[in-house]
């Protein structure tokens, strides 16, 4: 993402109409199902500590619960496969469409493929994909990227959803949901029947049996895995937990956070190929585990941003999500998560404005099922990028300049007066400015700047208590 | 030996908005604490902080800590400057000759409401506005989400004769002031204060009542460029009895 290219995507998004109307029903609608959803639970507070920690403990020893899913699941009959990066995860999946001659392929939602941009790579290779979950199937025919993590199509009204089935497939104009839905699954069913390989992301992988969990409501993952004869998943390597007891808590705060539910409609779990005595399920399993820079996150301070469990609460919540949308965060992970793991994943620079793009008002934190202090951690990449020399040479003598002045309480106390006089002046006598020069003209393109009160708290407070000895500290 | 209560009366309402830090001055006093103003104190650092000017917010800090260090509570009218202190001046001080001050600050500074509330144990200030009015609460983010700032203030200001609290919606959503993010973001900052403005030109309410002065600046400027006669004020000054 181009670095001056922010502010513009920004206006774009604050005055595109259609956008502000979807975001504003999508994360309105995200924001009360969640709040009902916890709010059913006897402690919720409890329950987030009780996830968090499910979480740390698979941090704090990742390799070895890593190493044990491995052996489950070749024990299990799967293969395990390693990728260091995007390109090795997209290589691997083409090497396994060549073994079995794939021509076709369906695909359950997943991030880590959005991540390596999976789509475009197959499709070089001349192999056919197919979204299966209805959002991302719709994004798919628009030609476009999801804008959340949960709900892809978030930014798009059902009105232009309408009218992309219409212009694309032929379907009859409608304004219901469901006929739209029940439209898509006919399209779909042929699909699955012809696939020769299934695609499928993971929201846990569970250690101590091998098994990998998914989580939908449309039971398009469930036929994308069970009817072609090959299943592979893929997973960020932060997905794997220890035990079905982490399992437990997670999956239902998971389900809560993400939407208002309090199971989803599916919960998939595989642990391996179709066994002998089963009448089902795909002949060969594959997982692929992808590093692609979190064992370097893992290793850092910001360590706890992989202790994210993918709910999009945070978006939901965050008040600069709800006004710009997630295409504004210019890749995979949109919203607060996305403003840490973007740079996080890519590199600092690559986004340098995504740390600033938030007032650190805390709603990210609140509404995270697994407590990530996403402010804090937006502060230290905030601090990453003043060491970088990111900020203009302006901003940084500015700030020079304004500890020399916030040190000294004599400079202090005449920057007051100076700076008071000044928009006293320029208020003429009406209270307030409504023009303040670069670069603070930011601030009046908005709202008033106020003209400061005279005197000083400080001068007020020395003519009161003048000779009585509350102060035992001189400046 | 009476107890040493130091005041912060922050930068922002010791320059911009002295009548605030007046009031909160005020509403010590009512509560039976005089505090003691040290004379040298500026500001707690946190604009530099969350610009990521680390380096340039710890040398505000060293100050903050060379005069707030052994008061037994520093008392804010702010929900912010209090949250910095508390939640960053730990960090901000790991390994620093001066660690064991900015620890004991941490621990000892208070916003406003909630040492009223919560240490010194006030209900009721005894205070009448002078006409009945209909009032929302804005919670500032740093305050609410911070410090869990919530009950104290709708406690102090149920106490409050002639004032009836009013919901808002989104009561607790940021205005997106958030300090340089309101200049360096202007448009989304613009347009979370147009949301704000929009919640406040629909609540049922006179007046709107908020915990810091940063807020209430934000907030009145944009109410004061849309030309809307409603106006925030710092719940010091109701509590003080300020409001005409």
């Amino acid at each position: 993402m181009k670095a001056e290219s922010f502010e513009k995507i920004v206006d774009h998004a604050l005055a595109d109409r259609q956008l502000q109307v979807a975001l504003d029903r999508g994360t309105t609608r995200g924001v009360n199902a969640r709040l009902l959803a916890m709010s059913e639970t006897t402690d919720a507070q409890a329950l987030r500590h009780q996830a968090r920690l499910a979480r740390e403990r698979a941090l704090n020893q990742l390799p070895e619960l890593l190493e044990q899913l491995e052996r489950n699941i070749i024990a299990n009959g799967g293969h395990v496969l390693w990728a260091r990066d995007a390109a090795e995860l997209n290589q691997h999946v083409l090497t396994i469409c060549r073994q079995h001659n794939v021509r076709r392929v369906v695909k359950g939602k997943s991030m880590v493929t959005e991540e390596t941009a999976l789509n475009h790579a197959l499709e070089q290779e001349g192999i056919d994909v197919v979204e299966s979950d209805l959002g991302e199937y719709i994004i798919q025919l628009a030609g476009e990227t999801p804008s959340h993590i949960v709900f892809p199509m978030l930014h798009k009204t059902k009105e232009a959803t309408a009218q992309l089935l219409h212009d694309k497939l032929g379907m009859p104009l409608t304004d219901q949901p469901e006929a739209m839905t029940r439209f898509v699954r006919g399209v779909m069913r042929q699909k699955y029947l012809q696939a020769d390989l299934g695609i499928s992301g993971v929201n846990f992988a569970i250690a101590e049996t091998g098994t990998i969990a998914t989580v939908e409501n449309e039971g398009n993952n469930r036929l994308s895995i069970s009817a072609p004869p090959v299943h592979v998943a893929v997973m960020g390597l932060e997905k794997v937990i220890a035990t079905w007891e982490d399992y437990a808590v997670l999956v239902q705060l998971l389900a809560r956070s993400a939407t208002g539910q309090r199971m989803t409609v599916y919960n998939n779990l595989i642990s391996g190929p179709r066994r002998p005595d089963e009448p089902d399920g795909p002949e060969a399993f594959y997982l692929i585990i992808l590093d692609n820079g979190r064992s370097r996150i893992l290793a850092s301070e910001y360590a706890e941003s992989l202790a994210c469990i993918r709910c999009g609460a945070c978006l939901n919540a965050c008040p600069v999500y709800q006004n710009i949308g997630g295409h504004a965060y210019g890749w995979v992970y949109p919203g607060p998560i996305g403003s840490i793991i973007t740079p996080l994943l890519r590199g600092p620079l690559t986004a340098p404005k995504l740390p600033y793009a938030s007032s650190l008002c805390g709603a990210c934190q609140a509404a995270c099922p697994v407590e990530i202090n996403i402010p804090d951690m937006l502060l230290k990449l905030r601090r990453d990028l003043v060491q970088a020399g990111d900020p203009s040479l302006g901003w940084r003598l500015g700030m020079k300049g304004w500890a020399v002045a916030f040190k000294s309480p004599m400079l202090y106390r005449l920057g007051g007066r100076i700076a008071g006089w000044l928009t006293r002046v320029l208020a003429r006598g009406k209270g307030h400015l409504r023009w303040l020069p670069p670069p603070f003209n930011g601030w009046t393109a908005h709202r008033d700047f106020p003209a400061f009160g005279t005197p000083s708290f400080r001068e007020r407070y020395l003519r009161r208590f003048k000779g009585q000895p509350h102060d035992s500290k001189k400046p | 030996m009476a107890k040493r209560v130091a005041y912060f009366v922050t930068c922002i309402a010791d320059t911009v908005f002295p009548e605030i830090g007046e009031a909160a001055f005020e509403v010590l006093a009512r509560a039976g604490v005089t505090p003691e103003f040290p004379l040298g104190q500026t500001c707690c650092g946190q604009p530099a902080f969350n610009a990521g000017f680390t380096d340039e917010a710890r040398q505000v800090a060293e100050h903050f800590v060379e005069v707030f260090a052994g008061y037994e509570a520093i008392v804010t009218p702010s929900g912010s400057c209090a949250s910095m202190v508390k939640h960053y001046y730990p960090a901000l001080f790991r390994g620093h000759p001066r660690q064991a001050d900015a620890l004991h600050i941490a621990a000892r500074t208070y916003e406003l409401t909630e040492y009223l509330v919560d240490v010194l144990g006030v209900r009721d200030l005894g205070v009448a506005l002078p006409r009945p009015t209909r009032a929302a609460i804005h919670d500032a983010c740093h305050g609410y989400r911070g410090l869990g700032i919530a009950r104290q203030p709708r406690l102090l200001l149920s106490h409050v004769r002639n004032l009836t609290l009013v919901e808002m919606v989104g009561h607790d959503q940021c205005c997106g002031f958030g300090g340089l993010f309101a200049i360096k973001m202007s448009a989304i900052s613009g347009a979370m204060l147009r949301d704000k403005l929009a919640a406040i030109q629909d609540a049922d309410c006179d007046l709107v009542i908020t915990g810091d002065a940063s807020c209430m600046m934000h907030i009145n400027g944009g109410l004061s460029r849309a030309g809307s006669p409603k106006r925030v004020v710092h719940i010091a000054q109701v509590l003080a009895g300020a409001l005409k």
